[in-house]
């Protein structure tokens, strides 16, 4: 039966099972809390009748995500807000760290990827730059900036322009010889030249640079607005872990990941579009 | 001797050998070109066709010589010299439509879009391509098929020269005699002049006025210059019968097979390498001679 099904059903299938299969045992494995009538004296003496915070079982996610995610928006107050608002604020700033490291990362690996003395000027300041954590970088952001929501970009800026950088450096070094030749047998400026030949061929290592990036800055907002607060998917993370709500940390966990994965799936559309076989 | 429309004057080429030395591909190589000729250069791989063509082109600096072309040093690329490159370059990205477009915007950036599209259309008409496959990209064509396009964007700008490094070598023989005739019509029918490097002896005979023969390298030389005295319009199945023919044929396919390399590798003592003219006409009372210093040669009838 099996064997009628095309590659893609039988992995979708075996997808849904290993899904089922991972549910159904996370939801046996969990204890069921005991009723008060069965505690014992010294139970009772001790506080064991409270209830304990442990891990929810699925049944409690879906039932915790199905109730947020119909009403996403809601605003309540600082520490009570949708996670769509929380979601949003996360992304507004990763956008704006992103498309501010785009800015000047893409034109930056351009100079260094056409010119050999840019290259070996800028080298030694990429390569000790780097390897830094861009949360390392907060400390210092929070007291020259003073403000957090700025910080917070900036370390969004700061973790996304490497690959960025680099990739786009890569990609325009790497520019057969032959299609630059063309443009210069037909005497096309260097601006033309940029646009109509090098940007074009370079195009798919400079978007799988910006596809990493965008994947970077993701995992870093996390941890930035755990440490910044106030708002943001790494904020109500935080924030319900306090609360001891770990149904709703469960729940924004896997929020994180589908937003991840809708960023990193934009690009891949990108990746398509701009591919070329040669 | 009277300057060429194209000069070509002690040209020597050096690459690093790799191994720390230098490699001289040719030394001193002078010759010349002129207006509206149609010259084909023979001889065997790796001995530095393409480099000349490079330099004509205005794409690579020579070590040392200079390159003058209606007076003027050539110093970089320039719309006037169209190229179609060995391998055929073509930019993978755009559509075969949109290469030839792409090379007739940077040639007339005043026409307006739907000209510079009819004037790509007919241009790759010409060379047989023509309904959905000028929206093909080049991967999705075959190698005869992505020559041709690389012909038509060179064709549709109109240079005044054509520099064509082995364009027909991935056609079939059937689609090689329609382009080559195609060639020809558009040559014949402007002043334009075209340097055209081949291997195939036939050809050359056919569509050259002129052809320099290159002895093989490294220290290459173009050792000969060799007049095709056959009348035009010339016809593939008409010229076999024509009394030069096969003595023109014979002696390339002499040079190419025993004299390439013997006179391979000699260092040149004389400050000029020109090659030899040699004009072999069966037709004519003079016997065939080597004549040094050729008069300014004048085209060829070919109406
Ligand atoms: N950039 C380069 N660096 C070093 N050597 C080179 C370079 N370009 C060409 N050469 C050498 O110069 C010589 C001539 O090369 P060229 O490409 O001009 O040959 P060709 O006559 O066009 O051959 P073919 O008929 O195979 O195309 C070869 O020996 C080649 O190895
Ligand atoms: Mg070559």
């Amino acid at each position: 039966m099996l064997d009628n099904l095309s590659v893609n059903q039988r992995a979708a299938l075996l997808s849904v099972v290993m899904l089922v299969v991972g549910l159904l045992f996370w939801e046996t494995a969990i204890p069921a809390q005991k009723a008060a009538a069965e505690l014992t004296e010294y139970e009772r003496l001790t506080g064991g009748g409270a209830p304990k915070a442990g891990v929810p079982p699925p049944s409690q996610v879906i039932a915790k995500a199905w109730e947020q995610l119909s009403n996403p928006f809601y605003d309540a107050g600082p520490n009570d807000k949708g996670i769509g608002i929380q979601i949003g604020y996360s992304i507004y700033r990763v956008l704006t760290g992103y498309i501010l490291a785009a800015m000047v990362a893409i034109p930056l690996g351009f100079l260094i990827g056409m010119s050999q003395v840019a290259y070996k000027a800028f080298n030694p300041f990429i390569q000790v730059l780097r390897p830094i954590s861009p949360l390392a970088w907060m400390p210092l952001a929070l007291f020259v900036i003073q403000d957090s929501e700025a910080s917070a970009i900036f370390v969004i800026f700061i973790c996304s322009i490497w690959p960025m950088l680099l990739n786009t450096a890569f990609g325009v070094a790497g520019v057969r010889e032959d299609w630059v030749n063309v443009a210069r047998t037909h005497e096309l400026g260097s601006f033309r030249t940029a646009f109509t030949v090098i940007l074009p061929a370079a195009a798919p290592t400079i978007i799988t640079g910006m596809r990493i990036s965008i994947g970077i800055a993701w995992l870093v907002i996390v941890a930035a607005e755990m440490l910044v607060g106030g708002t943001g998917i790494g904020y109500y993370v935080w924030n319900e872990w306090n609360n001891l709500d770990l149904t709703s940390v469960i729940f924004s966990i896997l929020m994180i990941g589908v937003v991840g994965m809708l960023l990193d799936a934009a690009f891949g559309v990108l990746q398509r579009a701009v591919a070329y076989a040669e | 001797m009277a300057k060429s429309f194209l000069s070509i004057e002690r040209l020597t080429q050096q690459f690093p050998d790799g191994q720390g030395g230098t490699l001289t591909v040719f030394e001193n190589a002078s010759f010349g070109i002129e207006k509206g000729e149609f010259v084909c250069i023979l001889g065997h791989s790796g001995c530095g066709k393409s480099t000349i063509m490079n330099i004509l082109a205005g794409l690579a600096e020579p070590t040392s010589g200079v390159v003058k072309m209606d007076g003027f040093e050539v110093s970089g690329p320039s719309l006037d010299r169209g190229v179609v490159f060995q391998n055929y370059s073509l930019l993978p990205w755009l559509s075969a439509l949109k290469n030839v477009t792409f090379g007739v915007r940077a040639r007339y950036p005043d026409w307006s879009k739907s000209k510079v599209e009819d004037h790509a259309r007919e241009y790759l008409a010409m060379v047989g391509l023509d309904g959905d496959v000028v929206h093909r990209k080049p991967s999705q064509l075959s190698g005869g098929m992505r020559q041709r396009v690389s012909i038509a964007r060179a064709f549709a700008n109109h240079p005044k020269l054509l520099l064509l490094d082995e364009p027909f070598g991935a056609l079939d023989a059937l689609t090689r005699g329609t382009i080559q005739d195609e060639l020809l019509k558009i040559w014949s029918g402007t002043e334009q002049t075209v340097f055209m490097i081949t291997h195939d002896i036939d050809e050359a005979i056919l569509l050259a006025d002129r052809i320099l023969l290159m002895t093989n390298g490294p220290f290459a030389r173009v050792a000969e210059s060799v007049e095709i005295t056959i009348p035009r319009p010339r016809n593939r199945t008409e010229i076999i019968e024509h009394p030069n023919y096969y003595a023109i044929r014979n002696h390339l396919v002499q040079f190419l097979g025993t004299r390439s390399k013997e006179l391979a590798g000699k260092k040149s003592d004389e400050a000029d390498n020109r090659p030899e003219t040699v004009r072999i006409d069966k037709t004519a009372t003079a016997p065939a001679e080597a004549d040094p210093e050729p008069a300014a040669r004048l085209r060829a009838v070919n109406d």
